[in-house]
């Protein structure tokens, strides 16, 4: 009996399965090293903040200095409206830049606007608050729930740009086209076919700056300041989950180390619920197109 | 077949008999992409309610042409022409004349269907209109319904006018963007290679449409299928190499030609 010249040896084939398995084996670690990070921040929030959500917290302002208990209610109302205010304040300004570049700037100058965003979205977020701070703070003498939403809303800007020119020039020349030869003027071409066709995607993209900006501390201690109180005026300073866990963390009671936890807990629930969202929005439009 | 000695003189002329109405009168017309010639001294009179069809091999402008009729070569960056385009004696290129007037007078349909994805059936057809400050409910509704009979699209989508225009067939979307186009009323319709994505039974449809068109319609007509221009067109013209080789009546152009690059053409010896 001859052995056939394509069959290994026993000896090579052991060797080359456990080559093979190996570096499969790499790669599942590698893959599992990279969610995992996840699943501890959220078993650690879960475990160390679970425990003291409770409707004081949602409901309460914070307690004076040594006193137990209390709440971080007016932190989540002030995030709230911080980014609302960045909203209103950097999304108009990115979804109409990113209509520019997508519809009417010519190369030369779209080359120089997005090497501009791009270098903006690198600059750091404590960048921004000292920027705001002298902008803002020091000319009007005050730290306020404004110079905060601007300081957001800056950030906001180049993210939104740059995704509402991407998902504009996915839309297909063909409705372009099609508008205009029906008469159509530009404007209400763009605004009517371009953006209306492409609009899931740009609220996908207000989401996730939403997401990205959410948790910032930086840019807002030089500016929102952080507030113990319902803040009942917008040039008044104004809390936000993060400002008051990083008061919280640093503070050497126990008790507010707790509710630090869960407000740690609460900002990764609502940034989660922001991520799900735009899963939401893009599979819907991967369906309809 | 001999042609008579007076349809031979009409053939050579390219031009249309004396008492016909002049949809398109153009002189000496000369497109440039950047520094490609695209289109080369170019002077043709295409006549006003009849079927024109546009022939001619690959890249020999009869695109190009067709976008120039309404302006849409406006949207690809560094074109430069030379010549002039009248539109039932109107100049296009006049001094204040505003592409955008120019497209409501002279619509187009597109090789590829492209009804808007986010607009029902109905939507579609009044878009033209509504953004054109149309707001009276009878009118849109009357010129819904108008649109549609003359698209020849009605009876089948008369029941589920709120359904999204994507959700119809290839032929009857491109039925639909007929109807859209049609909606604005305009005067004269030109249609790219409008059944070059089509399966014949639909391809037959819209030829059937076209006939019925010409009676309250110019319509300039680009294809690659010779078949379709004989069988669908009055007057054909046969683009080479960015030059109009031959105008003339569509039976003349195919069965007795004057030129022999057109005779080989339409022979199918070449393109």
């Amino acid at each position: 009996m001859t052995e056939s010249p394509y069959l290994p040896t026993p000896q090579f084939a052991r060797w080359r399965k456990a080559k093979s398995s190996a570096v499969t084996g790499i790669l599942v670690a590698c893959a599992l090293a990279v969610i995992a990070p996840l699943f501890l921040v959220i078993y650690f929030l879960l475990e160390k903040g679970f425990s003291s959500l409770d409707w004081n917290f949602f409901t309460q302002l914070p307690k004076p200095t040594g006193e137990v208990g209390g709440g971080m209610a007016n932190a989540i109302v002030g995030s709230v409206v911080l980014l609302a205010m960045a909203t209103v304040f950097g999304v108009p300004f990115g979804i109409f830049g990113g209509i520019y570049l997508a519809e009417y700037g010519s190369d030369r100058a779209n080359n120089w606007i997005r090497f501009a965003a791009d270098v903006l979205n690198g600059v750091p977020s404590i960048v921004w608050g000292m920027v705001v701070y002298l902008l803002l703070v020091v000319p009007f003498k005050g730290f306020s729930a404004y110079a905060g939403g601007v300081a957001l809303g800056l950030m906001m800007v180049p993210l939104v740009m740059r995704t509402t020119e991407e998902v504009l020039i996915l839309v297909p020349q063909s409705y372009r086209e099609a508008a205009l030869a029906l008469g159509v003027a530009r404007w209400k071409m763009i605004v009517v076919i371009v953006v209306r066709t492409a609009l899931k995607g740009i609220a996908t993209g207000v989401i996730i700056a939403l997401a990205r900006i959410a948790g910032e501390t930086a840019p807002l201690l030089f500016t929102a300041l952080g507030n113990t109180f319902w803040s009942h005026n917008l040039k008044e300073p104004i809390s936000a989950l993060p400002l008051q866990i990083f008061a919280y963390g640093l503070s050497p009671y126990d008790d507010w180390h707790r509710q630090a936890w869960a407000g740690a807990l609460v900002l990764m629930a609502l940034i989660i619920v922001l991520n799900v969202t735009v899963r939401v929005l893009s599979r819907d439009r991967s369906k309809t197109d | 077949m001999k042609a008579s000695p007076a349809q031979a003189r009409t053939v050579e002329a390219g031009l249309p008999a004396e008492a016909e109405e002049v949809a398109f009168d153009i002189k000496n017309f000369s497109l440039w992409y950047g520094q490609r010639q695209a289109l080369q001294d170019v002077t043709i009179r295409i006549p006003a309610k009849k079927v024109t069809a546009i022939i001619g091999p690959s890249g020999c402008g009869k695109s190009t042409f067709l976008r120039a009729l309404n302006r849409m070569h406006e949207l690809t960056p560094g074109t430069r022409l030379e010549g002039s385009l009248r539109h039932f004696g109107e100049d296009l290129y006049g001094p204040g004349v505003e592409a955008v007037a120019i497209r409501r007078r002279v619509g187009m349909v597109f090789q590829k269907s492209n009804p808007f994805p986010t607009m029902s059936i109905a939507e579609n057809v009044l878009v033209g209109l509504r953004l054109n400050g149309v707001r009276d409910k009878r009118v849109l509704q009357s010129r819904l319904e108008e649109s549609l009979h003359m698209a020849a699209l009605w009876d089948e989508v008369k029941d589920v006018l709120n359904r999204p225009g994507t959700s119809l067939s290839g032929g009857q979307q491109q039925r639909l963007c007929i109807a859209r186009s049609l909606a604005v009323q305009p005067e004269t319709l030109l249609m790219d290679e409008p059944c070059s994505a089509l399966d014949p039974l639909a391809t037959a449809k819209i030829e059937e449409l076209i006939q019925t068109l010409r009676e309250r319609y110019t319509v300039v007509i680009v294809t690659h299928n010779m078949q379709q221009a004989a069988r669908c067109s009055d007057r054909t013209a046969f683009f080479y190499l960015g030059r109009l080789i031959e105008f003339g009546n569509t039976r003349n152009i195919f069965t007795s030609p004057s030129n022999p690059q057109t005779e080989a053409y339409v022979s199918g010896r070449f393109g």
